[in-house]
Parts: C-alpha cells; structure tokens; sequence
C-alpha cells in the first residue's frame, strides 16, 4: 500500500499555439515513511511534477492517488481539504506569512483543521526545532535557516502522510542546509512522514532512499542511490519503484 | 475563534497602517451622507415645530390686487362660520425715503390690520415696538435698511405721501429667509394708515385675509369646504399644513441633491477602495497561494480579506458617521440663509445608521471587485511565479452590474427622478469610460512618442505612466473627476451669472428703472429725468388685461378641462402688455411678421406672443386670443412669435401689442434710463419719490448684487458639499501614492545604489506627478467642458460661457496639489538610506 501512487502522468501546455510537454508518462509510487528525491536539470518537469502530485495542478494525462484518494475526480476545494489532513510543504523561499508571528504561522494547518490546542502544539514543534526563544517573532525579524525551520514546523504539525518539499535549501548556507536537512530526516523518522523532495543538491538527493531523475519530461532513472541512506537514515523501507 | 476571522485578525496587524487611506477614503463621503441626512431629519423637525408660528396664522386667502366686494364677503363668512379670528394683509413693493439721510430704496411693503401674526412674533427693538406700531400709525423697518441709511428708531420713513416716525428696527421675522430679505428689506406698517396712492392703477399688489382657528377646526378641512368659492373669484387659499408640506418637498429636493453630492464622494472613496484592495490582493498573492497549498479552501481565503475589508470598511463608515455629526453642526450655518426655519442640531441615529450601512456596502462592493481574484490564485504559486488562473471569471462583471444598478437605485431615490435610475449609472459609466480611454491613450502616446532626448528624470517620469505597476489609470480616475465636478460647478455658475452681469465697457447700459408711472404722469416723469441730465433710454406702457377665451373657448371651460394642455397660471395670470410700432434689440420674431400698428377701430388686433409663452398656450399663427382690458373685450390673432432675452435689462413682455387698439386704454408706464453713478442714481430716486411718491425704482446694479450674492450663496453651499469630493480625491490620491512607492521603491533603490542622487530620484517621481496631474486636469477641464454645455444648452437655455479663470485655476491647483501629495507621501524613502528602504519594504 503506497502513500502516493502517480501513473503515466503527463503534463502539456499551449505556447504559443504550440503544444509543450514538459512532464511524460511518469510512474512511480512512494510508500508510508519513505523518502524520494526527484532530482533533475531546470526544466526538466520537477516542479510541475511536484505541484500535479500534491494536486495544486491538474494533469493532462495520468493519474495520481494521494493518501488513497484519486485527484483526478476530486474538485479544487476537495483536493484543499485533502492537503490539509495529509499534506506538508516545505518551500525553497520558505513561504511563510509575513504578518503571522512563527508560532501562528507553525500553527495554521491545525487551525485550518479547526483543531484545538494549535499554538501550545505549535509551541512545542518550533521548541522541538531549536526556536522555543522566537515565537513571537515575525518571519522578516528571522534569519533564512530559521524561517525555514518554521516552516518544517508547520510542514509537519499535521502530522502529514507526505512532505513535499521543493528545494528546502535551495536558499541556504552550506552549515544550515546541514542542519535543515537533518531536522527534515529526522522530523520524517520520528512522524513516520513520506518525504518527497525536489532538489538540485546532490548531498540532500543522495540521502533520499530512492531518486527519480528527469531529464525533458521523462523519467530517465529510478535509482536506489544510496545503501547507507536506506541503512541510517531513512526508517521506514523505501517503497519498490517501478522502472 | 474559528480559522477564517482569527487569520483575518492576524494578517491585519501589519497591514492596518497600509489600508489607513482606505478608511479614509470612505469616512470622508459617509461623512457628507450623514450630515446632510441628519440634518434634513432634524430641518424636517423643525419645520413641524415651527410651522405654525412661520406662517402666523392657519389659513390665509390672497389675491393680486384689491378685493372685491364678494371677496369681503367669504372673509366674513369664513370669519362667522368658523369663529376664527382675521387679519388683514396687503404686500407690496414701493419707494421709500429716509428724510433724514435723504436715502431712497424699493422695499416690500406689509401692511397689517388685526394681530398678526397669530403665532410666533415679530421680533424688534425695542421689544415693545411691535406691539404699538399698528395703534400709534408707526412704521417698523428691516435691519440692513436702517443699518445702511444710519437710520434708528425715532427716525422716520416716507412711504407714498406719508410719513410715518419708525416704532423699531425688524430684527427678525420668521419665516423668511435672509435670502429674501436680500430682495428688499422689509417695512411693516399699520394697513389703516397706507396711502391709497399706492395702489392705484396698474400697481403690483396683494390682497390677504389670515385666520386664526379654533383648536378644534382642522385648517384643511376648511379650505376643502370653501375651495369652490376660491375657484370661482380667483382666490388663493393657503394653510399652515400645506406650506409645510410646499417647505417640506422644496427642502427635501435640497437636502437630497446635496446627499447625492456625498454620494458621489462615497463613489470617489470607492475606487479609492478598490484600488487599495487591488494592490493589497497584489501583496498578498504568495500568502493566498501558500494557504492554498497548505490546505485553504478559494472559499475560505476569500472570506479571509473580505472580513478585513468589510472591518476596515465599518471603521472607516463609523469615523465619517462621527465626522458627518460634526459637520452636521455647520450645515446650520452653510445653507442657514435658505432656510425659513431655526433648526437645531441634536444626534439621531437614523441619519447615522444608514450612513453607516450605506458606506460598508459600498466599500465591500468595491474591495470586492478586487478581492474576487483572491478566489483565482492558483495553490501552484507558491512553487511556481509565474501559476495562473484559466479560463475567464464571470463574477467581477457580475457584480459591476450589480453596482451599476445599487447607484441608478440610490440615486432615484435621491432625487425623485425615475430616470436617474438609468441616467445617473450612464454618466458615472461616461465620466469613468471617457477617463479610462484617456488613461488608455496617453500610456500608449507615451510609450510611442517617448522623447529620447529629454533630460533623464523627465524620460524616468514619462515612462512610469506606461511601465508595470503604473498609477495612471487610478489616477487619472479619481482626480480627473474630482476636477471634473469641481470644474463644472464653477462653469455652471458662471454660465448662469453671464447674462446678468453688467458689461463695463458698453457705456449705454441702462441702470435704472421707474415703474408704475401713471398715464397723467408720463411727461413730468420725462421732464425729471431730463432736468437731471440724464437720457430717457426706452419707454413702454403698461397695460394690465386677462386672457379670455382661445379660439373663441373659454380660458375657464380649458381650466375645467383636464385634458387640456394648457397651465393654469397662463390662463389665469395678468397679463402686463405693451403697445408699440416695432421689435426691441432683447427680442426676435421667429415666426410671422410682427405687426407695428393698425387703425383705431380693428376688429381682430395682430398680435406678437412670446414664443415659450404660445407653446403653453398651445398657440400658433393665425390662433385667436380674446382678451379683457379694464372690462373692455379685445380680439386678437397670433401674427407673429418672438423669442425673449429674458435676461437682460429691457422691459419684456408676453404679448406686445401695435399701436392703435391700446392707446387710449388705462395704463401704466415704465421708464429706462442711465444714472451711470450710485450718486446720480440717488438723486433721480429721490427726486422721483418727491415728486412721484407712487413711482417706483429699481436700481439695477442694485439687482445685480442682489442676484449675484444669491448665486454666491448657492455657489458657497454647492462649493461646501465639492470639497468633500475633493477631500477624498486628495485621500485616494495619497493613497495611490502610498501603493506606487512600493512599486517605485525597487527602482528608486537601485538608482540611488548605483549612484543617483537624491534630487534625481526627487525629479523623476516630480516629472512622474506633474504628467499626471496635468493630465487629470485636462480630461477633467474636457469633461466638465462637455457636462457644462450640456447643461447650458439643455437645462438653463443659456450661451455656455467657458469659464477660463477656472480652467486655470484647475490647470494649476491639480497638478501642484498631485505633486505636493506626491513628494510628501515619498519623502520618507527619499531621506533614508538605500540600504535601509530596501530592507524594510522589500524585505
């Protein structure tokens, strides 16, 4: 049973009177717990990729299963509601909401939810990342490494079945990328998250158990990369990825 | 709290600051909805309570001229039926000399018998003067009249041939405006002691009985009962509730044109609004798109900015209602001198209540415009920049028609005018269509003719109106018709002042008027004048006669008829006539051929008709008109119509007749004539009122100030009621100041950082303003130009007269008010150090 089934998916847009695929006829699924790079050159369909799989797009062709749920059927509000109970997004410029403070911006997926308790979970979460001491902090009087651990916080204070996360330290030092990536793996193992991340990092894709790389729209190779990574870091076994 | 109003209040806080201008802009049109609505409630109030003591009495009988003795006799009955109380009036306008200042002046005569007024009083001073006037055969004497001629209590007054010593100075009279004591001031005398002089022929008079009622006896009802008998002798009856009624409807007309004047502020603070909310939705794309992805509904981030738009809007709708309570406190004063009544100014909650829903309605409608998009941000954004929409969104246009119709709807129930409901939406559609395309045309003017040569500021500043994230069009909106209705209100004025205004240059001008010249008197009149050293410019004869019958039926079987087209005041008004050989300068024949003279004797007489005047008669060529002239009948036909320069200073008439038929027929006669000075002017007065106390006198420079402090009054209130249109255009010009920095911020930033210097940056955002500014003006000047002639042409039947003292004034005041608002909302990024700027807007 996979947490996120994507088949045949193909994406074509008009330009300029011209059909252009950018994403076609990818396959692959990613079970509960389990971490996937899509790595790839600019252009190459990642973020579209990324974008059709947690449904804020729609595919030309294909279809995707998210937390056992067919997108394909599912209406603009429906596939919010389901990004809201099984869905975190981890952004390469962060994305969290300038007038929030970190606590309330950690705390909107739960309160979108209507959930109790928001802010004292929110309050842990970012405890638990190293920001107990900048709560009330708004996103502008925080350094990059920070806003984005915020933004793991928020990422997985709904306990998602999937992280997304699109180039999480495209934006960041070497050191803090470091220790984001860490909080990300980490944060993976304890919740038990599927991790699927979008990146051009080499170090970041070699730690995911499985990488699907895309060259032109097509998946060229669905590699198991790195045995130290299913071994060490990565808690649940990385679901079979077919070729 | 739940999600959507907790995120609401959270994602507010930093962005209060910014929507600031937003609440602004609305408070300043509630402001004027909710003075001008608070005060006609509480003008209406005061009427009720006042009615009674304005008018004097309960009911009153009138008539021009004397009173016949069947006349007398339903006084008397009135009197006996009802018990009621009765006094007597006669009004009149006469000469009056102050022997002892020599002055002379037309004043309106009210002469009095019995204790009027019944209710209210006649305030004087002393105190005791209206008490005693009547018994002792005194005078009492307007304000302004004794203030002018230093002339007291004590002194003495001459009216006709007598003399009366003044018991007190008028102090007030209610009910009557100070617009109309502009007119003439008024003198009170006691009725038995008039001199019959004054109402002898062809004198312009009225005739009144008043009528106090027992409590018991409703003043309608007897008018109802005796309204037959008035019908019958020509008799107008008036009651205390009917006045208030006429009041009531005349006020109501006032107060509504001046709330649809807020009204058009509110629309200003509007497009203030949605331009505000525009740029706001601009900002708050990758939010929106980061909810979205989070798990946010379009629903839920849709009510989200509509909560904070429709708070901000309630806070905005609340500061104007407390600021409209205030103003309300002035209004007293701005239009106290059409006023008949005292009228307090005390709080009612109605006035505020739908000032409030009014302004939030129309501040949620706007933000809405924008906000709708909120709904069509794709989730994708947030990975991708460049994520939109597909397809085209049908609401906005929707809920344009939906506004449209909210304004045609509120602005017939404004102004009572069912075509308003379509009429009012077209011109606001017109103004924004014809503002829009210039906006339109000027980016692409500019964009083509760029001129590569200027110095680089200019270039900088003329090229912002095209670049991205321009504020031309917004703009252009909200100044262009600030100028637009500021500029239209100063045409229109001077269009309607034009034809009365007294050219300096052309020397003959005539000046002043004797009237009421009695046949007998004709020669010594000429004579006086002449031994003054002045021209007798024109004369005319006077010949008062009623219409008897048209084309042999009668005017009172059309009166019954109602299906006639003809108004009754045309069928049953005296007609004052003239008799002469040709047409005058003020006059034209359109039609026909104007007869001059016909032999003593004629049958049927040719006359010429007035051309407005034939077509409510429902006259033509060749048309029969009987007419009664002092029980004499006269036949006539239609031989020729003129058009009238009613205007200008000539005697005029209706109905002139040719010589011949009228010569020996009773008569009065009017004299023109050039004093060319105040002080010869007065003199021939005086001497007139000495020799001729039942000639009167119209100084028509006099007139003229007259009129012209009327209109300026008029001006004042309709200039009062603009600046709260332009109050908010300088608010949403701020406003959109405040949105374009953050747009001009980057690269202001990059210029001073790759070495401009602060006055280069100053000089572009300089040229950028002043493009702008002028162009507003223009368009603004075009529209006004086009609104002001239509009006002349269509609503006051007048030459347009371009108004180039405006049009100057606007060509200046905008663009210098444009760039003044401009700099200062900039001056903080100018004094700052890049570096800083760009953390903190951009950052």
């Amino acid at each position: 049973m996979s947490v996120l089934s994507v088949h045949d998916l193909t994406k074509t847009f008009d330009s300029g009177g011209r059909a252009l695929t950018v994403l076609d006829g990818v396959t692959f699924e990613v079970a509960p717990g389990a971490t996937l790079a899509i790595v790839g050159p600019s252009g190459s369909g990642k973020t579209t990729l990324l974008g059709l799989c947690a449904g804020l797009d729609q595919p030309t062709r294909g279809r995707v299963i998210l937390a056992g749920q067919d997108l394909g059927p599912l209406g603009e509000d429906a596939r919010a509601a389901l990004r809201a109970r099984h869905v975190g997004f981890v952004f390469q410029s962060f994305r969290l909401i300038p007038t929030l403070t970190a606590v309330e911006n950690a705390a909107v997926p739960l309160e979108l939810r209507g959930e109790a308790g928001a802010r004292r979970a929110a309050a842990d979460l970012l405890d638990r990342v190293g920001l107990g001491d900048r709560l009330d902090h708004y996103p502008s009087q925080l350094s990059g490494g920070e806003q984005q651990r915020v933004a793991i916080a928020r990422a997985f204070i709904g306990r998602p079945d999937v992280l997304f996360a699109d180039e999480p330290t495209g934006n960041l030092d070497d050191d803090t990328s470091h220790r984001v990536e860490d909080l990300l793996f980490d944060l993976n193992r304890e919740a038990g998250t599927a991790l699927v991340v979008v990146t051009h990092d080499a170090e970041l894709a070699a730690r995911c158990a499985r990488v699907v790389r895309l060259r032109g729209g097509r998946m060229v190779t669905a590699e198991d990369p790195a045995p130290d990574a299913q071994a060490g870091r990565t808690a649940a076994p990385a679901a079979p990825i077919p070729s | 709290m739940s999600f959507v109003p907790s995120l609401a209040w959270r994602d507010s806080r930093k962005a209060r600051r910014r929507l600031f201008l937003y609440v602004a802009a609305m408070a300043l049109g509630v402001a004027a909805l909710v003075a001008v609505r608070s005060f006609g409630a509480n003008l209406q109030t005061a009427l009720d309570e006042q009615a009674r003591a304005v008018f004097g009495a309960d009911h009153q009988v009138w008539n021009w001229g004397r009173f016949t003795e069947s006349n007398e006799a339903l006084v008397d009955s009135v009197a006996a039926a009802y018990g009621a109380e009765v006094a007597r009036e006669v009004t009149a306008s006469s000469m009056a000399l102050f022997p002892e200042s020599g002055g002379t002046r037309l004043v309106q005569l009210r002469a009095l018998r019995g204790g009027f007024p019944f209710y209210g009083e006649i305030r004087t001073t002393p105190d005791s003067a209206a008490g005693v006037y009547q018994a002792r055969g005194e005078a009492l004497a307007g304000a302004s009249r004794l203030r002018q001629y230093d002339a007291a209590g004590g002194d003495s007054i001459r009216i006709g041939t007598r003399t009366y010593r003044i018991a007190g100075r008028l102090d007030g009279i209610t009910g009557q405006t100070d617009v109309e004591a502009l007119v003439g001031p008024r003198v009170y005398l006691p009725l038995d002691d008039l001199d019959p002089q004054l109402l002898g022929f062809g004198a312009r008079y009225t005739t009144g009985a008043y009528f106090r009622l027992p409590d018991a006896v409703e003043p309608d009802s007897v008018l109802a009962e005796i309204r037959p008998r008035l019908a019958a002798m020509d008799l107008r009856g008036t009651t205390v509730t009917g006045l208030e009624g006429d009041w009531s409807d005349a006020l109501g007309d006032l107060t509504r044109f001046l709330e649809l004047v807020g009204f058009v502020a509110l629309l200003l603070g509007g497009l203030g609004v949605a331009s505000a909310i525009s740029v706001y939705v601009r900002q708050k794309a990758e939010t929106v798109a980061t909810l979205r992805c989070l798990g946010a509904t379009a629903g839920q981030t849709l009510r989200i900015y509509t909560l904070q738009a429709a708070a901000m809007g309630l806070l905005g709708a609340a500061a104007g209602a407390a600021l409209g309570v205030l103003v309300q406190q002035a209004l007293p004063r701005v239009l106290g001198p059409f006023l008949p009544v005292e009228v307090e100014t005390p709080f009612v909650w109605e006035p505020v209540l739908v000032g409030v829903g009014v302004g939030v309605t129309v501040a949620l409608l706007f933000a809405l415009l924008p906000l709708l998009r909120v709904r069509r941000i794709p989730p994708l954004r947030a990975i991708r920049a460049d994520a939109r929409a597909a397809g085209v969104d049908v609401w906005p246009w929707l809920l344009g028609g939906v506004l449209l119709v909210g304004i045609g709807l509120f602005a017939r129930a404004q102004t009572g005018v069912e075509a308003a409901v379509w009429g009012f939406p077209l011109g606001v559609l017109v103004a924004f269509g014809v503002l829009a395309a210039t906006a339109k045309a000027v980016q692409r003017l500019v964009r083509l003719l760029l001129p590569r040569r200027a110095p680089y500021p200019a270039r900088q500043g003329l090229a912002n109106l095209y670049r991205p994230g321009n504020q031309t069009l917004v703009l252009l909106l909200t100044l262009g018709l600030g100028t637009f209705l500021l500029t239209t209100l100063g045409l229109v004025e001077r269009t309607l002042l034009a034809p009365i205004a007294l050219p300096a240059e052309e020397g003959a001008r005539p000046d002043l008027v004797l009237f009421d010249i009695q046949a007998d008197q004709r020669e010594d009149v000429r004579a006086l004048v002449r031994e003054q050293g002045l021209a007798v410019l024109d004369e005319a004869p006077i010949v008062p006669m009623r219409l008897t019958a048209i084309n042999g039926r009668s005017t009172e079987a059309i009166r019954r008829d109602t299906t006639a087209p003809q108004p009754t005041w045309a069928l049953t008004r005296q007609y004052r006539s003239t008799y002469r050989d040709r047409t005058v300068e003020t006059e034209e024949v359109v039609a026909g051929t104007f007869v001059g003279g016909v032999a003593p004797g004629a049958d049927v007489v040719p006359v010429s008709v007035e051309f407005d005047l034939a077509n409510d008669l429902a006259v033509g060529l060749g048309d029969r008109l009987t007419w009664e002239v002092s029980g004499r009948t006269i036949e006539s036909e239609v031989a020729s119509l003129r058009r009238v320069d009613w205007a200008r200073v000539q005697p005029n008439f209706f109905v002139v007749f040719p010589e011949g038929p009228l010569d020996g027929a009773p008569q009065s006669g009017i004299l023109i004539t050039r004093a060319g000075s105040p002080e010869r002017s007065a003199a021939l007065q005086r001497a007139a009122v000495e020799q001729f106390p039942n000639v009167s006198a119209v100084d028509v420079g006099l007139v003229l100030g007259l009129v012209e402090g009327i209109l300026d009054r008029v001006a004042f209130v309709l200039q009062f009621m603009a600046l709260f249109s332009v109050g908010t255009g300088l608010v949403v010009l701020a406003g959109a100041v405040r949105i374009a920095r953050l747009q001009r911020i980057e690269e202001g930033v990059l210029l001073r950082t790759i070495g401009a210097s602060r006055a280069q940056v100053r000089r572009i955002l300089v040229a950028e303003y002043l493009f702008l500014g002028v162009l507003a003006a223009l368009t603004g000047i075009g529209l006004a130009a086009a609104a002001g002639w239509t009006l002349a042409l269509f609503v006051f039947q007048a030459p347009f007269v371009v108004a180039w003292d405006w049009i100057l004034a606007a060509l200046v005041v905008v663009p210098a008010l444009t760039i003044g608002v401009g700099l200062a909302g900039s001056r903080g990024l100018l004094a700052r150090p890049p570096l800083d700027v760009l953390r903190a807007e951009v950052g």
